[in-house]
């Protein structure tokens, strides 16, 4: 088990945000948690990553707690969180931003090895390295975060609303990004709300309603479990040849 | 060999500088009334790289910028008072306590405001600025030695042309190098965006710190040469005001850019006491109406300061980093 969470209950002041919420991400799995605007779904990514404090429960991870640690230890233990609306940082050239993602390593050999590995995989960032992120387009951006997560080679990836904002077509070039990374030994944790283009992806996947994990299953059950398909999936139409 | 060529690089440009204006001064070609103030640029560069620094770089609001200027220029005099003279040595001693007065000041200043957020930061820096005055007013009840509201006399003119430049070369490279180095992109991306860095690993309170103390440590470093060139020091020297004075330096000249603080440090210090010689002395107040105009102006025309992203070429990164 890579991440294994028990129980945690967050708050935002005193709006209850999730309550006893438990799942499990094992080595080498696409986990999706899906759910309604507003279910916790980022909630519980944040909590993971440390920049949320769960008031109970624990976060294992590798075999060490993670709840109350600061983000930046957290990442440092190889949880890599890629934010809603993607975090990169604008003023900065793409290349700044993913040397950022190498922060943590303090081998500059291994942050450049990391860097062009990046590039192969995204080899629009590779063109664009000496452009401010900011004047990146919404897709760029996106596979530049993930990209800059990469750098710090984790074992699991948080990835949250990786299709926010993207057209159909870029939103199905990301999928099979994120499942290439996946391939190639990156445990994801991945937050939609387009719960279809999730469960297409993801081994497994959880349902998360008004703060609480309802249901959880193999995404092929989970696709096929009518209250998934009246919820979440009823307007997505058919699914595309594989 | 290239470690060599580098230094001369850097430093050849400063000592010719700074002989020049030994030259200058010594042989009284220029007016000495107007090395006064060329020095003085000097040290308000100095000061305002240090709050481009903290505001520019990091992103941190700092409204009490003077209140550290002031520490430094204290200490400073009070080191070289006394144990001095004329001492050069004791000269650069007592610019090193200036420094690391300021600095340990803004580090337990830090330690309770740097978890704030931008405006609260603005809030309690300004606060404590207000207080630094209301305490120089009076220090004189604890330490008689530093005059209080009469001001402090007789302290030794040491700040010579070649110090002042030599000091503000070496804060340069220092804010150079800093910068771009990957501690000084992790500073910048806390600017940006403070939760996203810390999902990278970076120590977001740790580096916040450290770029306060290192900009209130060039606060503290120019006050040192403030106060060994103009031999007096008074607590307005060091208000409210002042610290609007820089803050406008740097928002004037770019946020985070070093060559615009450079540009706009001179071009404020001359311009204010070029206004006293042009204007007619009836009319010398008149500059605090052209110089608000003047910032207005430039707000409007040039929203992102006089410089941009635009770097002088020996202030830029090499191109590869």
């Amino acid at each position: 088990m890579l991440l294994s969470i028990e129980n945690i209950n967050v708050y935002y002041g005193r709006l209850h945000a999730l309550r006893d919420v438990s799942l499990q991400v094992d080595r080498g799995e696409i986990v999706s948690l899906i759910g309604a605007n507003g279910a916790g779904k980022s909630t519980a990514l944040k909590a993971i990553s440390g920049v949320l404090r769960p008031r109970s429960g624990t976060i294992n991870h590798e075999g060490r707690d993670l709840a109350g640690l600061p983000p930046h230890k957290i990442a440092r233990m190889g949880v890599a969180h890629v934010p809603e609306g993607r975090g990169v940082f604008a003023n900065m050239t793409v290349r700044e931003n993913l040397l950022l993602g190498a922060y943590a390593r303090r081998s500059r050999r291994e942050a450049e090895e990391s860097i062009e590995k990046v590039f192969t995989l995204f080899p629009r960032l590779s063109e664009r390295s000496a452009q401010l992120a900011g004047t990146l387009s919404g897709g760029e951006q996106q596979m530049l975060a993930i990209g800059r997560a990469l750098v710090a080679r984790p074992s699991l990836m948080l990835l949250d609303e990786p299709s926010m904002g993207l057209s159909p077509l870029l939103v199905g070039e990301i999928f099979n990004l994120i499942g290439e990374i996946n391939r190639e030994g990156t445990t994801i944790l991945l937050v939609e709300q387009n719960a279809y283009m999730a469960l297409s992806i993801a081994h497994r996947g959880y349902v998360l309603e008004a703060g609480g994990i309802v249901l959880s299953g193999l995404s092929a059950d989970l696709r096929k479990d009518p209250r998934v398909q009246a919820a979440y999936l009823g307007d997505v139409g058919t699914p595309p040849p594989e | 060999m290239r470690t060599a060529i580098n230094l001369f690089k850097a430093f050849g440009p400063l000592c010719l500088a700074a002989g020049l204006g030994y030259l200058a001064e010594s042989g009284e070609m220029i007016n000495p009334y107007w090395i006064q103030i060329f020095q003085l640029a000097c040290i308000i560069a100095i000061s305002s790289l240090g709050l481009n620094l903290i505001y520019g770089f990091t992103g941190l609001f700092s409204l009490g910028h003077a209140a550290f200027y002031g520490v430094g220029a204290y200490t400073a005099a009070l080191v070289m008072k006394s144990y001095g003279g004329e001492s050069q040595y004791v000269f650069l001693a007592a610019l090193l306590a200036g420094c690391a007065g300021a600095a340990i000041v803004a580090y337990l200043i830090g330690v309770p405001t740097l978890r704030l957020t931008s405006d609260y930061l603005g809030i309690a820096t300004l606060g404590f600025g207000i207080i630094m005055k209301v305490l120089f007013d009076n220090i004189d009840s604890f330490i008689p030695q530093l005059g209080g509201a009469r001001g402090m006399t007789g302290i030794a003119k040491m700040t010579t042309v070649p110090w002042a430049v030599v000091f503000l070369g070496i804060s340069l490279i220092l804010v150079r190098n800093l910068i771009h180095s990957s501690y000084g992109r992790a500073l910048v991306s806390i600017r940006e965006d403070e939760i996203a860095a810390g999902t990278m690993g970076i120590d977001i309170f740790r580096c916040k710190m450290a770029g306060f103390v290192a900009g209130c440590a060039l606060a503290g470093l120019s006050g040192g040469l403030y106060a060994h060139l103009y031999a007096f020091l008074h607590p307005s020297n060091f208000d409210f005001f002042k610290s609007v004075d820089v803050l406008m330096i740097v928002v004037l000249g770019g946020i985070g850019n070093m060559s615009g603080t450079l540009v706009a440090s001179f071009g404020w210090i001359f311009l204010l006491e070029g206004l006293r010689v042009v204007l007619p002395p009836e009319y010398i107040e008149f500059r605090w109406v052209l110089i608000p105009v003047l910032l207005i102006v430039t707000m409007l025309v040039r929203p992102e300061g006089l410089f941009g992203f635009r770097e002088f070429p020996f202030l830029s990164g090499r191109d590869d980093e």
